[in-house]
């Protein structure tokens, strides 16, 4: 569950530049639930995203997360959630490894290392033990059906299959929330597709998913749970899918 | 801690595959870096056991030699000053010392000839140093054929070979009579070439050097600790060649410390904020950048140290030979006595291996500081 | 095996190697030592003051005993023209 009240995220304060990328949003996820921010790009979707997977802290109002696996809260305090804008760089990092898996737009893949290294690369600061992930990085990637290409570089991949590869590496450190920064934005109708299809595995395996996108495979796709629409940093009509 | 150990060798194991995507250039990295400390560690190794060497053979050296300055140059000294420093209290022998250099025209090699003290070779016959034989080609038993300053030829027999082992000292040397050697250069025998003086109490080797002066105004007394002093500065590093190899060296490593430092280009940047956004920390940037200098600056140093030990003490500093042969037609071939300085080592290490990693580390410092969602934005 | 073992590995034996160098030329010079004391011998029997190390030139050849302006021998701007010169310091100067 992530509650976000009153965020606001400003960019160059004081400045004659200044500009505001989200105003006062207010916004309730819920777990298990696909959410789809819709928007036309520079409303503000990829701040908020930024902002809710603990990559930015908003300028004003709170984001809350509740229920979240983390070492350094009691179980009290995770159960009673806790307000992510007043925490510590280091808290926040944990946070992003262990709860969030990113998808982004531009895949951000490092390049010139093999796709399995990529997909490990999440869980290299962990305390895992290098074969459990390795075994699980080579289980996700037959999942997506990219084996094959485990050992090459990722550079010589298809835009496709980069993407599974970034998916794969999302993945690798079983997060409760994924959250996809325009995922369709450099695919075709039928990778497209697919990738929706895969949102599905996500759903039923109760994860909750956080989509930003102006591709109407995306948003008008009957797994939407809730589309939120957004507009120069403001949500402007909340649709729950019926 | 297995656990932390187990999370650097997953940062080791990204450092190393993300050091191999530039493999030609890293590789070539390390081996400009391994020559660099190669070339270093093997002066600072030839350096350090010839000085030892000398300290320890020369430990036996004459407490004092006497020179006889004449027109700002040494010149022969009269057995009379032989006499006038014996009377000095506290010098205990005087020995006069008849030696000389002898230039061989048809080898074109020098020699240094000398007349043991003790009268242990008979006239007509020498003993040579190893190089000497190898140069003359000739073995014990061998006539060797010497031109006098009169232009007379003068037949010496071998009587025997210093080995090999003596070369440090004996290689060029050639052990005569008093009889042949004052044949050969018309040498007066009232005179000697210096004179050896032992002293009773080392401790007054300065006093008695300021008396000898005060009795004989144009003698030079140098004493044993000036002996051992010329060969503590000698190879000093400040010496002409040494600075040149030495400034080289640390000028070509400043380059690239500099290059690395300055030049994290944009997609090192890049994959810093795509590494802080999927969850590492800015410590486990910076373990990747630290273990990333040193694979190549710990590797150099170590190869680098082996390989110059190898080249000075096993291969006698084959490389530096052209150096310090110079024009040089005899030049001894000698194996040193394997010594290593700890202070020097540990200074190379300080002076390689910390400076490139931190290069490598600072600007990865400035970069993994910045925000992670930067990678969200690009 | 690992990238990161075979590294530790390799960095291991190396640092294993440059130990038993320095162990080895704490042994070597045990071996050396009786050479040392026959150089010793010989430079105490024939009173010899100097190292054997350039034969080119007087004062590199025994350079404890050239001539005081023995770096410029033949006039004090004569440029050095024996490479052994460029190495080599004058001598020590007079501690009286």
């Amino acid at each position: 569950m992530i509650e976000l009240s009153h965020v606001t995220k400003s960019f160059n304060v004081g400045k004659s530049n200044q500009f505001t990328a989200v105003d006062d949003v207010s916004l309730a996820i819920e777990p298990g639930k696909l959410t789809i921010l819709k928007g036309p790009s520079g409303s503000g979707k990829t701040t908020l995203l930024s902002l809710i997977g603990c990559m930015s802290r908003p300028s004003s109002g709170r984001i809350r997360l509740r229920g979240v696996r983390t070492a350094f809260l009691t179980t009290e305090e995770r159960e009673g959630g806790f307000d992510i804008s007043s925490l510590p760089e280091r808290f926040l990092t944990e946070i992003r490894r262990t709860t969030f898996g990113f998808i982004f737009q531009q895949f951000n893949l490092i390049r010139g290392i093999s796709a399995l290294e990529n997909v490990m690369l999440p869980a290299y600061p962990t305390l895992e033990s290098h074969a459990a992930f390795q075994a699980r990085a080579k289980e996700l990637l037959r999942l997506f059906d990219i084996s094959r290409h485990a050992a090459s570089r990722v550079e010589w991949l298809s835009g496709g299959e980069l993407q599974r590869v970034a998916i794969a590496r999302a993945l690798i450190n079983d997060p409760a929330v994924i959250i996809a920064d325009e995922p369709t934005a450099h695919l075709d109708s039928k990778l497209s597709r697919e990738f929706m299809e895969i949102v599905a595995t996500f759903k039923a395996q109760g994860k909750t998913v956080l989509i930003a996108s102006h591709d109407p495979i995306a948003y008008d796709s009957q797994l939407a749970d809730r589309v939120v629409e957004m507009r120069d940093g403001r949500t402007t009509a909340d649709r729950p899918e019926p | 801690m297995i656990i932390s150990l187990n999370r650097h060798r997953n940062i080791i194991d990204f450092a190393l595959s993300s050091l191999m995507r530039r493999k030609m250039k890293n590789f070539s990295l390390l081996a400009v870096y391994t020559l660099i400390v190669f070339v270093i560690a093997s002066l600072l190794f030839f350096v350090h056991a010839l000085k030892r060497e000398a300290a320890l053979v020369l430990a036996d050296s004459p407490d004092m030699v006497v020179q006889r300055l004449m027109a700002g140059r040494q010149d022969l000294i009269p057995a009379a000053y032989a006499e006038k420093i014996r009377s000095i209290p506290g010098v205990s022998t005087v020995t006069p010392r008849l030696w000389g250099y002898y230039y061989d025209p048809i080898f074109g090699a020098n020699y240094t000839l000398m007349v043991p003290a003790k009268p242990t070779i008979e006239p007509g016959s020498i003993l040579v140093g190893a190089e000497v034989s190898r140069n003359q080609r000739v073995g014990v038993g061998d006539m060797v054929a010497f031109r006098t300053s009169a232009h007379t030829p003068l037949l010496l027999t071998v009587k025997g070979i210093y080995p090999a082992a003596s070369n440090l000292v004996a290689a060029d040397l050639i052990i005569m009579s008093a009889a042949d050697f004052q044949a050969m250069f018309n040498f007066p025998e009232t005179l000697a070439t210096d004179l050896a003086v032992t002293v009773a109490n080392p401790r007054e080797q300065a006093t008695i050097a300021a008396k000898v002066v005060e009795a004989l105004p144009d003698a030079r007394p140098i004493l044993k600790s000036e002996i051992l002093r010329t060969y503590d500065s000698i190879f000093d590093w400040r010496g002409g060649m040494m600075v040149v190899i030495l400034s080289a060296a640390v000028l070509s490593f400043v380059i690239f410390a500099w290059d690395k430092a300055t030049g994290l280009s944009a997609e090192e940047r890049r994959e810093i904020g795509i590494l802080k956004s999927i969850g590492w920390e800015t410590a486990d940037v910076l373990f990747l950048k630290f273990w990333e200098g040193i694979a190549i600056s710990l590797s150099a140093f170590l190869l680098g140290g082996i390989l110059a030990y190898g080249h000075v003490f096993f291969f006698s500093a084959t490389l530096f030979e052209h150096a310090l042969k110079g024009w040089a037609v005899l030049y001894p071939r000698f194996r040193l006595v394997p010594a290593v300085d700890g202070f020097h080592l540990t200074v190379l290490f300080f002076l390689t291996v910390l400076p490139y990693t931190a290069a490598t580390i600072v600007p990865a410092w400035l970069a993994a500081t910045t925000d992670p969602d930067a990678a969200m934005r690009s | 095996m690992r990238k990161s073992d075979q590294f530790l590995f390799f960095t291991a034996f190396i640092g294993i190697l440059f130990v038993l160098m320095l162990l080895s030329s704490r042994l070597g010079q045990e071996a050396a030592n009786a050479g040392l004391r026959e150089r010793a011998r010989l430079a105490r029997e024939l009173m010899l003051t100097d190292l054997c190390l350039f034969t080119e030139a007087r004062y590199t050849r025994h350079p404890s005993m050239a001539d005081l302006h023995s770096a410029f021998q033949d006039h004090p701007f004569s440029l050095e023209h024996f490479p052994s010169g460029s190495f080599i310091s004058p001598p020590a100067r007079y501690e009286r």
